[in-house]
């Protein structure tokens, strides 16, 4: 066989056995999240899972909310200079309302909630299976599955959609700070805009469609991640950017999808 | 008691990668005695009690305990088989989220649904036996190696199981914690009846508390017998081993070309200028 054959033979052979390791990393990982996920609920379980929403959820909180009063006054400062251009600055409300509840909210509270609590999350359980905590516990007869992995899964589920109200609501109110109390848009119409213009459906229940989205997408990418890795400390670093990289890709393209169905009439 | 040793290891392959590790051990591990199964470094020997946990499976084999294949079981049942076993790591593997007691209190409250009062009683029992009743409120971040081996072996007893496993028990200790370990397996051992597998290469330790030696090379099982039958063995191999010569059937050097070829030949020294 000539060598320019068999090279670029030899170089297909390495893109298909690339794309079968993908798949079956994605196998792994769907088969993981069900086999985690879906577990009888206990007492102990409860417990556990309590404080892990302490650590992923309550831990998270200062970071979400500091970034949202500003992610609205920063919306509302720049949102003032174009409205006021057409005298439409009474719609500042509205804008600075939807454009937190649809988009930054979600996005911006999943992308910090990945680099706070979603690297924590690898770095542990990556750590606890490089001291072989994991094994340890497998050999007690308990599924760290079940003992570790599903109590941190739940409680991202769960803390993320919490934490993005809570971003948009600060935020809502820094809009309110930088526009009404500093820049002198009428109160009343910043309020009345805002009620007339969002609603609770298309807006409120979207934006929150899309933090479980995202919530779902990024703890099992971390908590995959950690489970999964190569147990050294080089394995343990790896790992913990693969957590933020793939998260954030994750989230800002599944934004895209999620948007188009919602609000761009596909 | 039945004939059939406890431990049964049948004909096992296993390879990692294109690395052959088994290729073809046989083992038999008796009720109630302690065995040991020794080799030099990187032959398996942890791979082999992770094969007879149940957390790697052989390419081809059986390992049967006490009658149950381990590999045909479901994972409900092998973790029910589990609860039989106790594993001291390496490592030690203590829960760093856990102090000491609560350490050895982990697998009885998992696993029975005793009053908190019976779990304490019979915490501070396993932790007297080892020596560490006072240490029951420190942290496993505050143990020392040898301390938290043996917070771990209170642990692997906790449940009274019938099986031990001990993965390099005395590596990385000092002459004193050392004495400790071998006197408290020895003393479990009898006291509790228990079945033992030592994985070391520490002979002069390993050989105190044996009863019958497996030693492993080259993926396979190369001698067997009692301590005193191996010390006085032929084969080249076993002799190096248990009388720890540097040289040997196992070489000093890892495989290279020669001593001249990589420094004083011509290529040697244009390659490095």
């Amino acid at each position: 066989m000539p060598e320019h054959v068999s090279q670029s033979l030899a170089r297909i052979t390495r893109l298909g056995r690339r794309c079968c390791d993908v798949l079956e990393a994605l196998g792994r990982a769907g088969l993981f999240l069900v086999q985690s996920a879906f577990s009888m609920p206990s007492r102990e379980g409860f417990r556990l899972w309590l404080r892990q929403m302490h650590f992923v959820g309550v831990l998270s909180l200062a970071i979400v909310l500091v970034s949202g009063l500003f992610i609205g006054m920063v919306l509302a400062l720049q949102g003032y200079t174009i409205l006021v251009d057409f005298g439409a600055e009474q719609a500042l409300g509205q804008m600075v309302a939807l454009s937190l509840l649809r988009e930054l909210a979600p996005v911006v509270a999943a992308l910090l909630f990945a680099g706070r609590a979603g690297s924590a999350l690898t770095a542990e359980i990556g750590l606890m299976k490089a001291t072989e905590q994991l094994t340890s516990m497998e050999m007690i007869g308990v599924d760290p599955l079940r003992r570790v992995v599903a109590p941190r899964l739940w409680a991202g589920f769960i803390s993320l959609p919490i934490l993005t109200v809570g971003f948009s609501v600060v935020g809502i109110w820094g809009g309110y700070l930088v526009g009404v109390e500093w820049l002198g848009v009428f109160e009343g119409s910043y309020w009345s805009n805002m009620q007339a213009n969002v609603t609770f459906i298309d807006d409120i229940g979207n934006g929150i469609i899309k933090s479980l989205v995202f919530a779902v997408v990024v703890t099992w990418i971390a908590v995959f991640q950690g489970y999964d890795l190569v147990p050294t400390s080089e394995g343990i670093s790896r790992a913990t950017t693969r957590t933020v990289v793939y998260s954030s890709l994750a989230v800002l393209g599944l934004d895209f999808v999620l948007t188009a169905v919602m609000f761009g009439g596909l | 008691m039945t004939d059939a040793g406890f431990i049964e290891i049948e004909n096992v392959h296993f390879s990692r990668g294109d690395t052959d590790i088994f290729r073809g051990v046989s083992l038999s591990i008796p009720r109630g005695k302690v065995t040991a199964i020794m080799g030099p470094s990187g032959t398996g020997k942890t791979t082999l009690l992770k094969l007879i946990g149940g957390q790697l499976a052989p390419d081809s084999g059986r390992v049967i305990i006490d009658g149950q294949d381990v590999h045909q079981l479901s994972r409900k049942a092998l973790f029910r088989l589990r609860k039989r076993m106790g594993m001291l790591f390496q490592s030690g593997a203590l829960f760093s989220d856990l102090d000491v007691f609560e350490n050895v209190a982990f697998p009885i409250r998992v696993h029975t649904d005793l009053p908190d009062a019976m779990v304490r009683d019979i915490v501070l029992l396993k932790l007297q036996a080892v020596g560490l009743r006072g240490a029951r409120h420190l942290m496993t971040s505050e143990l020392s190696g040898g301390m938290a081996r043996r917070v771990a072996l209170a642990r692997a007893v906790a449940l009274d199981p019938e099986l031990i496993l001990y993965d390099e028990p005395f590596v990385g200790q000092d002459p004193i914690s050392m004495g400790v370990l071998v006197q408290l397996i020895k003393r479990l051992n009898q006291a509790l009846s228990l079945t033992s597998v030592v994985v070391s290469h520490d002979i002069k330790e390993t050989l105190s508390i044996a009863d019958y030696l497996y030693l492993i090379a080259d993926g396979e099982v190369v001698a067997h017998g009692t301590p005193q039958s191996l010390d006085v063995h032929d084969d080249p191999r076993v002799s190096q081993f248990m009388h720890g010569e540097p040289d040997g059937p196992v070489p000093f050097h890892y495989p290279a070309k020669s001593l001249y070829d990589d420094i004083l030949s011509e290529d040697a020294t244009i390659r490095v200028g």
